[in-house]
């Protein structure tokens, strides 16, 4: 903090000069094995919450993503549910069961199933942004609800899951699926934070500031939003194939509006700077569901609710600003002219 | 023919309940330009004093006439409660933040308003009955309908009538349509602009708790009542165009026949028909119905 004072402010740097994608990876690598070590002798239930805190991370990266261009969505759960159904499908119908495969295949589908959208939503901003993914996820909350063949309301159940050809043990399972979330969400925040800093991440940021400007210099303003919905879908649709690895079941319940509002909180939480921030919000959001629905199982809604409202009114830019963006946010707090 | 009469009358009470509710939601737009996901909340909330206020009323021997003044009486309690305590202690913090922020504000304060409604009445669910069975049935042709159903047209019909003229022919509507255009040249011209925030901000939870108040008898009230009006509340703005008296209206009439169309003929699509006409709307018209398209503000 103090640094950034003494030192006279460069001119605004087109790339955020390069921090050290070397030191990055390492970084990233270096972190996901320690999780990955302290996982063998974590409690079941701290790996089980992490698995679930990682694994939803990834919709909540997604929002962050398309937060860096000023854009909210509140459907989210839709690609969620796409990737989380499109998983246990294919395992029950299909028989595909490696973990892997399934988590990618729940990218895949729910990336093919919004794709048609991109376009379209490009165009949209602010409320009616948010209101017209809340609708198409609320089409998609109704029609499994009402599809018999997929279990209606109560959804179905499917089995567990291999890795690599092999059958999992009980004892294992956990861990094994623990890690699998955990390396996976790791190559895509690595991928998350390489795609920030490119050129097209950081037009999205210039679009967040002042959409016109970027027009005028030649960038697609429409472009960019429409490759973010996509790349978010993406991370959601794995994210949502992960969640049902773990919990064994699914339901419509994926796609309603309180969890798709589950996962803006989480994006709001982080904020849009850091990629790690949102994975820390989202453990944050885990804990305290388990905490109080143990401890106090009325109010918990009330705590998370006082929580967000702190969040929003003391840290508008999320966690991820405790750390990243000081200087930035100095600079960005000018007014343009 | 029968079935065309069923599917319109059904429509038409479904949307006159929708258009109570939404009309508070528009009219809280309009003003404070905040989309309130806790107008579902406040929606419970007046489902839940009604219960109360009924059942005080009985205990205290009231005849059963009287159960539709403490449907009324309840709306406005909560109106007189929770409003400025929202307004004046949550909101007016975060006026002029970004309107998705806003958004989350009241996402914020409905996950707050469902464990508070959960503390103060319990899980399990109350049946406010007695208004339900005052007015009789009404036989049209071959089928019986219940009265009470249209007495929530009559109301809708009084609500709206009642908001229209009062923002339209009365000095403190002008001022407040004067605030809705430009809070700050209405500010300089010396109106309280807080005062008008507060004034809509209260008529909006008045509507949404008399929408809460009237439905009780007609549903079991327990936990989940807010949960499932807000989106369908969101449709209904969203489709007549978010601010617009006469928008909410008609996209309240849009939905509940949708709905009734969709119940009648095909009871699939119950569910995502109301959705599908929101998200049609928003892909053709995305300002709504009855909103002049904005010009692009540099």
């Amino acid at each position: 903090m103090s640094a950034s004072v003494s030192t006279p402010a460069p001119a605004l740097p087109l790339r955020p000069a390069r921090r050290a994608p070397r030191r990055l990876v390492l970084g990233g690598i270096a972190l996901t094995a320690a999780l990955l070590v302290a996982g063998a002798y974590m409690p079941k239930w701290l790996t089980f919450l992490i698995t679930m805190a990682a694994s939803h991370g990834l919709v909540s990266l997604g929002i962050v993503l398309m937060m860096r261009g000023g854009v909210v969505s509140f459907g989210q759960g839709l690609v969620f549910a796409l990737g989380a159904y499109a998983a246990a499908l294919a395992y029950t119908r299909l028989g595909i069961t490696d973990a892997l495969g399934l988590a990618l295949l729940g990218g895949a589908v729910a990336t093919l199933g919004v794709a048609p959208f991109a376009p379209l939503l490009s165009r949209y901003r602010g409320i009616f942004f948010a209101m017209l993914t809340l609708a198409l996820s609320m089409v998609v909350f109704g029609v499994l609800t009402k599809t018999e063949a997929l279990g209606g309301s109560d959804g179905f159940n499917m089995g567990r899951v291999t890795v690599f050809g092999q059958k999992l043990a009980d004892g294992h399972v956990g861990y094994v699926l623990y890690s699998v979330t955990v390396v996976v969400a790791a190559v895509l925040a690595l991928l998350a934070r390489v795609y920030f800093d490119s050129t097209r991440g950081l037009l999205t940021l210039a679009v967040r500031e002042n959409e016109l400007r970027v027009e005028y210099l030649g960038g697609s303003v429409r472009r960019a939003m429409a490759i973010n919905f996509v790349l978010a879908a993406f991370a959601g649709g794995t994210g949502g194939a992960l969640v049902v690895m773990s919990l064994g079941h699914i339901d419509p319940n994926f796609s309603y509006w309180t969890t798709s509002g589950e996962f803006v909180f989480v994006a709001i939480l982080a904020g849009w700077q850091s990629v790690l921030a949102v994975f820390i919000a989202s453990t944050v959001l885990e804990v305290v569901r388990s905490f109080s629905s143990l401890y106090f199982p009325n109010t918990w809604q009330l705590s998370l609710g006082l929580f967000l409202l702190f969040v929003i009114r003391f840290l508008p830019r999320g966690i991820g600003s405790l750390w990243i963006g000081r200087t930035g946010s100095a600079r960005s707090a000018e007014k343009p002219r | 023919m029968n079935l065309a009469a069923t599917i319109l009358i059904d429509g038409l009470t479904y949307a006159s309940w929708l258009f109570i509710v939404a009309l508070g939601l528009t009219l809280v737009f309009g003003v404070l330009k905040i989309l309130n996901i806790a107008h579902g909340s406040f929606y419970a909330l007046g489902a839940y004093a009604a219960a109360s206020f009924v059942g005080w009323f009985a205990t205290l021997k009231f005849a059963p006439g009287w159960s539709i003044v403490a449907l009324l009486l309840a709306a406005v309690a909560v109106a007189a409660l929770v409003a400025p305590l929202t307004e004046r202690g949550l909101l007016r913090f975060f006026y002029g933040r970004d309107e998705v922020l806003l958004v989350l504000v009241t996402y914020a304060l409905f996950l707050i308003l469902e464990d508070v409604t959960k503390l103060i009445w319990g899980a399990n669910p109350y049946y406010v009955s007695a208004p339900y069975s005052l007015f009789g049935n009404v036989e049209i042709g071959p089928q019986v309908y219940v009265g009470y159903d249209f007495l929530l047209v009559g109301l809708a019909l009084v609500v709206g009538i009642a908001v229209w003229w009062g923002l339209n022919r009365t000095r403190q509507g002008k001022i407040v349509l004067a605030v809705i255009h430009s809070a700050e040249i209405a500010s300089s011209m010396g109106i309280n602009v807080s005062r008008v925030y507060m004034l809509a901000f209260s008529i909006g939870i008045f509507l949404a708790a008399i929408g809460g108040a009237f439905t009780a008898p007609m549903i079991s009230v327990q936990p989940g009542v807010s949960v499932g009006v807000i989106i369908v509340s969101f449709a209904v703005v969203i489709i007549g165009g978010l601010g617009s008296i006469e928008g909410a209206a008609v996209g309240a009439l849009i939905v509940g026949l949708a709905r009734s169309l969709a119940v009648h003929l095909a009871p699939v699509a119950e569910l995502f028909s109301i959705y599908i006409v929101m998200a049609a709307v928003l892909m053709v018209r995305p300002e709504g119905l009855f909103q002049q398209t904005q010009a692009r503000k540099i």
